[in-house]
């Protein structure tokens, strides 16, 4: 078992809905899904992003893509064009969630 | 099969796309998508301003610069170029034919009936409520703000403007993907209640709906040997009569058409994937069935649909307040702690000023404005240089404009090191934000009409 970054084993792509970010997360390997559904989880999203989600945080699994969407609510400062952010419209957010340390 | 080839990802996309579709390989239709949420709001202010104006420009200087190869390869092309004035963008389209030499030779479609925004007194009387669909608010709350409202039509009324011998169609607000699967409904002449068909147009329109993001761009798989970035290839789909379909680029084009390039666009702000809501049908993301079908392809099946619902999506547009934002740079050393005194004494002097906002937002850029400083962690101290980002926003337009005369000052009156863009002070901007809605399709009527252009 090792301590590793998401983005060793996933990738991602994210945008915006909005105040709500939604970032799709998918497995680089099918082995690597079941860590997904394991530990990228609700809980630890939520408390991965709670700096820039001031809401809740819902998961969706996609097994036939080995991926995970997930919808983060108010965690864009008001959305696209109300924000004062540089990243209005959540596009990092993808490789924000790629720094989370999972096991493997 | 038809190939359906999309050049515009939103209003500011490639310029070169439109014609390298063109000209790149055989294709039957070109797709272009203008219609950002903002760009409706900006083109109702211009309409208000001008009965002239209201639609996307680009369009018809397009349709002058592509109207031999359209023209002589038999391409038809699908806009929703028409913003908030379809009719005149429409007629500008017919001056570019003439113009290129080709006038008389093209109908011209036109789809309205999205803009809502003259009747949306008497559909609240009539009881539609236009409740925000995220907060559940009540739009009296923002009514005397409204700038702009449209209701997102889908694929059917593109499919009868086609079936009536258009060979451009310009539309207003639509569904990003009714672009693609409006002629796809067409050419196989499917029914409003063939659910997985539809679905299957539905993914197959989103795959393309942002261009270069199904063909490498974006991808972060491999991104450092990805061929040829600056002649990327714009997304083609290959649109089966039975729902399959594949999505490829056309030869000697940059990029690539990859499993992983194409997942990502697939997962691709979508909310849940058993129920990606469209105005032609619900399409369950869980059942794409997906493969690598040979080089520079990736091919479609399996996949199902449910009914649509009963209401289309409206996006309304509402003033609310002003904001600004503006930069100052500083260099190492220290460029991050200089940065932050900085933000200290503008805060200070926004305060002694007694200046109110409802928000005030700094960033340091090089050290947490993408990811916040939870998940950035500890910045180097030998930052080559750090630029400082503030902005504010308020409903107090006086107070956002003297917060824009703060910054310049502190490249005199505060830390040193420190440089900033020219371009004179912030600007200060109008608000407008979103408020998305339902109504009830039986209160929307799609208009056609077909004419020599």
């Amino acid at each position: 078992m090792a301590r590793i970054e998401l983005r060793e084993i996933a990738h991602a792509r994210s945008g915006d809905k909005g105040d709500a970010a939604n970032i799709g997360l998918i497995a680089l390997k099918p082995e690597y899904y079941p860590a997904l559904i394991a530990q990228v989880t609700v809980e630890r999203v939520t408390e991965h992003f709670q700096e820039l989600c001031k809401g809740k945080v819902e998961r969706f699994e996609l097994p036939n893509l080995h991926a995970l969407n997930f919808v983060l609510h108010a965690a864009l400062d008001g959305g696209g064009t109300v924000s004062l952010r540089t990243d209005a419209q959540g596009k990092t957010f993808s490789a924000a969630l790629l720094r989370m340390q999972i096991d493997l | 099969m038809i190939r359906i080839a999309n050049a515009q990802g939103f209003w500011g996309d490639s310029l070169e796309a439109p014609m390298e579709q063109l000209r790149g390989g055989p294709i039957d239709y070109l797709t272009l998508d203008y219609l950002a949420e903002v760009t409706m709001s900006i083109l109702q202010k211009q309409y208000s301003r001008d009965p002239q104006a209201g639609y996307a420009r680009d369009f018809p200087q397009m349709i002058e610069r592509g109207a031999k190869e359209i023209v002589e390869r038999g391409v038809k092309v699908v806009a929703n170029a028409g913003g908030v004035n379809p009719e005149t963008c429409a007629q500008a389209v017919g001056t570019s034919l003439k113009r290129a030499g080709f006038g008389g030779r093209l109908k011209i479609g036109v789809v309205t009936g999205d803009n809502i925004l003259g009747r949306l007194a008497d559909l609240v009387a009539q009881g539609v409520e236009f409740q925000n669909i995220d907060t559940g608010s009540p739009l009296s709350d923002v009514f005397e703000r409204v700038r702009s409202a449209n209701v997102y039509l889908g694929a059917f009324p593109i499919a009868e403007a086609l079936s009536k011998g258009a060979d451009i169609v310009v539309t207003g607000r639509c569904s990003d993907v009714a672009l693609s699967l409006g002629p796809t409904i067409h050419e196989y002449g499917w029914k409003p209640d063939e659910w997985d068909k539809l679905a299957a147009g539905i993914v197959g329109g989103h795959v393309i709906e942002c261009g270069a993001q199904a063909t490498g761009g974006n991808c972060q798989v491999d991104w450092e040997t990805m061929p040829d970035l600056a002649g990327v290839g714009y997304p083609i789909l290959e649109a089966e009569p039975d729902g399959r379909f594949a999505v490829t680029k056309h030869p000697n084009t940059g990029g690539r058409v990859t499993m992983a390039g194409v997942k990502e666009q697939l997962v691709y702000e979508i909310g849940d994937p058993r129920s990606y809501m469209t105005p032609d049908g619900v399409a369950d993301f869980t059942t794409i069935q997906m493969e690598q079908a040979g080089p520079d392809r990736v091919r479609f099946w399996g996949i199902q649909g449910r009914a649509a619902t009963e209401f289309y999506k409206v996006s309304i547009s509402y003033a609310a307040g002003y904001k600004a934002v503006g930069t100052m740079v500083y260099g190492w050393p220290d460029a991050h702690m200089k940065a932050k005194l900085a933000d200290h004494v503008l805060r200070v002097r926004l305060d002694r000023l007694g200046l109110r906002f409802d928000a005030i937002h700094s960033e340091y850029v090089g050290v947490n404005a993408c990811h916040g400083d939870l998940l950035s962690g500890q910045p180097s101290p030998d930052l080559a240089e750090v630029t400082l980002r503030v902005g504010v926003r308020g409903n107090d337009a006086a107070a956002v404009e003297r917060f824009t005369r703060e910054l310049a000052p502190l490249a005199l009156n505060g830390p040193p090191v420190v440089t900033y863009p020219s371009g004179g002070k912030p600007k200060v901007e109008e608000v407008i934000a979103y408020w998305p809605a339902l109504i009830p399709k039986r209160k929307v009527t799609a208009t056609v009409t077909v004419r020599e252009a």
